[in-house]
Order: C-alpha cells, then sequence, then structure tokens
C-alpha cells in the first residue's frame, strides 16, 4: 500500500498517516493533560480513523511531550470550570464531558484496526485509560502506571475500570484503586498490562514495527478476530459514569481539586 | 543481600548520574528534593530507577514524608 500524506494538527495533537498506520502524537503540555482542547481534538481523530480506515491497518498513539504519555484528566480546567458555575451546571458538564471522551475511547477500543499505545514516563488517570482503549500497549523503561483518582475522592471516569478489568487480575484493579499508587514498566508487562518493554525512547519505534507486522495480516480476519476476543463492557462503563457524576458532587471532590490545583509543586504526582 | 551502606552509597551514585549532579555534592541527610534540583515527577523518575536496579518494588506512598536519601534508602532494605 503507498503511503498516504494525510494529516490533521491542532493545538493539543496532530495525526498523520504513514504506510497504512495512522499516528497520534500528543504534544500538550506540560504533560498532554485531556481538557476541552484536547477532547475536541480527539473527536476530530476519531472521526478521522473512522473515515480513513479502509486504507489503513493500524494506529498508533505516543506522546512527544518529556514527562510522559498522558497525565489524566486537566484538573486545573476541571476545578476552574466547577468553581465558575452553579453546581447543577458543573454536574452537567462533567457528565457531558465524560459522555463524549467515552464515546472517543469506545471508537478507539472498537476499531477493527489493531491499536497500539507507545507509552513513557507518565501515563496516569485518563492517560492510563486512554492507553487501555487500545489493543497493546508498548512501554519503554521510564512508563509509569496509575490510577490515582482516589485521591481526589473519584473514581477513574474515562472507562478505565472496565477496561482495566478486562486486562488484568481483579487483585491488582483493587491494588490500583484502593492505594491509588503508581508502578513501573516491569511491573506492567508482569501483570500482562503491557505487551512489550523497551529501552528508554524507543517505544514508537517498537510500536511502528509491531504496527507492520500486524499489517501484514488479513485485514478481515484481524477485525473478527479482535471483536471475537476484546469484548467492548459497554454496561460497566455507563454504570462507571453514573458512579462518577454521584461522587463529583461531594464537597470532598472540590476539596481534593482545590488542594491538587493549589500545590506549589509544579507537578504534585506524589500521592 | 547488600548491606545498607552500600544500598545507599548506591542510590546516592545512581541519583548523581541520573540527574547529572557531582557524587561528592550528596550527602547521605541532604534532601533529595533541594540536592538533585527535582520535583515530585522527577522523583518518581529517580524511583523507577531505583526499582529497575535493585529489583524492587516500592509503592510510591511509601516515599510520603521521605525527603532524605538515608531513609529513601532504609525503604529499598526493606525489600531486598
Amino acid at each position: 500500500m503507498s503511503a498516504v500524506e494525510v494529516s490533521g494538527r491542532g493545538q493539543a495533537m496532530s495525526y498523520t498517516v504513514r504506510e497504512g498506520v495512522l499516528e497520534l502524537a500528543l504534544y500538550r503540555s506540560p504533560c498532554n493533560e485531556i481538557g476541552s482542547v484536547s477532547l475536541d481534538e480527539l473527536e476530530s481523530f476519531a472521526a478521522a480513523l473512522q473515515g480513513l480506515r479502509s486504507q489503513l491497518h493500524a494506529v498508533i498513539i505516543h506522546s512527544e511531550m518529556k514527562p510522559g504519555f498522558c497525565a489524566g484528566a486537566d484538573l486545573r480546567e476541571l476545578y476552574r470550570g466547577s468553581q465558575a458555575m452553579e453546581q447543577a451546571d458543573a454536574a452537567r458538564g462533567v457528565r457531558a464531558f465524560l459522555e463524549r471522551i467515552h464515546r472517543v475511547l469506545n471508537a478507539i477500543d472498537s476499531s477493527p484496526l489493531t491499536t497500539i499505545a507507545a507509552v513513557h514516563g507518565v501515563t496516569f488517570g485518563g492517560g492510563l485509560e486512554l492507553a487501555l482503549a487500545c489493543d497493546l500497549i508498548i512501554a519503554d523503561k521510564t512508563a509509569r502506571f496509575a490510577f490515582p483518582e482516589l485521591r481526589l475522592g473519584l473514581i477513574p471516569g474515562f472507562g478505565g475500570i472496565p477496561r482495566l478489568k478486562r486486562d488484568v487480575g481483579n487483585a491488582v484493579v483493587r491494588d490500583l484503586l484502593l492505594t491509588g499508587r503508581s508502578f513501573n514498566s516491569t511491573k506492567a508487562q508482569q501483570i500482562g498490562l503491557a505487551s512489550q518493554v523497551v529501552a528508554e525512547g524507543e517505544a514508537l519505534r517498537a510500536a511502528r514495527a509491531t504496527a507492520a507486522q500486524a499489517g501484514k495480516f488479513d485485514r478481515q480476519t484481524s477485525a473478527a478476530a479482535k471483536q471475537f476476543i476484546k469484548p467492548i463492557p459497554y454496561d460497566e462503563l455507563n454504570r462507571e459514569i453514573e458512579i462518577f457524576c454521584e461522587l463529583f458532587s461531594r464537597p470532598a471532590v472540590q476539596a481534593g481539586l482545590k488542594k491538587f490545583v493549589e500545590s506549589t509543586d509544579a507537578q504534585p504526582y506524589l500521592p | 543481600m547488600p548491606t545498607a551502606e552500600k544500598t545507599l552509597d548506591e542510590i546516592l551514585s545512581l541519583a548523581a548520574a541520573h540527574f547529572k549532579v557531582p557524587r561528592e555534592r550528596l550527602s547521605p541527610d541532604d534532601d533529595f528534593f533541594k540536592a538533585l534540583g527535582i520535583d515530585s515527577l522527577q522523583t518518581l523518575d529517580l524511583l523507577t530507577k531505583l526499582e529497575n536496579h535493585f529489583h524492587v518494588e516500592l509503592p510510591d506512598y511509601e516515599l510520603q514524608g521521605v525527603s532524605d536519601f538515608r531513609t529513601l534508602a532504609g525503604k529499598i532494605q526493606a525489600r531486598l
């Protein structure tokens, strides 16, 4: 298949097609936090993914930001937004945001193409959820994974719990959720979360090699195999949105967000 | 199993090399945030390096309130 020069470039990310692979590069400073701009652009990406899929065999999502793949939701934007409006309006806004991000991640998750997250550094919260929507996670040695949401009085809201449950044992899910701790790529591979661990800076190269390998197989067969082995837990994903929205209205959440936003550490990633 | 002093020495050397700080400028009781000029994100990076070097897993919440190399070494030693 000849290379197709198709691209889209936004403030937070860009996508290009090279030799049948749609590559999404994330580059919003400091660590690809997912706020309204990122969500708009992820929706454009999801539309491009749908429109181009007959020409593609794989998708790679990676980050160009040094700190890592993605640190999760833009908590500063979330806090500012919730402070600027009545509680009922804030709750509606959060629900709408969650429903939109779920549509994007469901589109990635259910894509007939082979999807690969090439991760490094901080892969926390919504960032881990973005990676979990992919078929394969290739991590370099700097990658760390976490669901720190309980530190804020929340649970993962972008589909992380149902998708993590799909891939690893329940005990691992409980460990991550109930302690909010991070673990490294070695552990990620041990528990089956990461399919490959590579040297620092090598995740994208390994992802491209893996995508090329996936491209050797008949697309219809690959798509059928993927659909067979990778169920999308729609009911649980919807339930997660409900639980998140119930928790969000609690004062403890606003206090947690306030503490995070007011932290003097530029990037308060420690619990 | 290495001694606590050896573990501490290795941590100081690893931290110095990783953050490009002269080894002789680091002491066991230094505040590593200040001595290395790092924030919490870079501390996680150091933690990854130490976990891979010592082949241990150290939950990051065990670093709460830890800011000196000697205490950090004690945490690592407890997992060897």
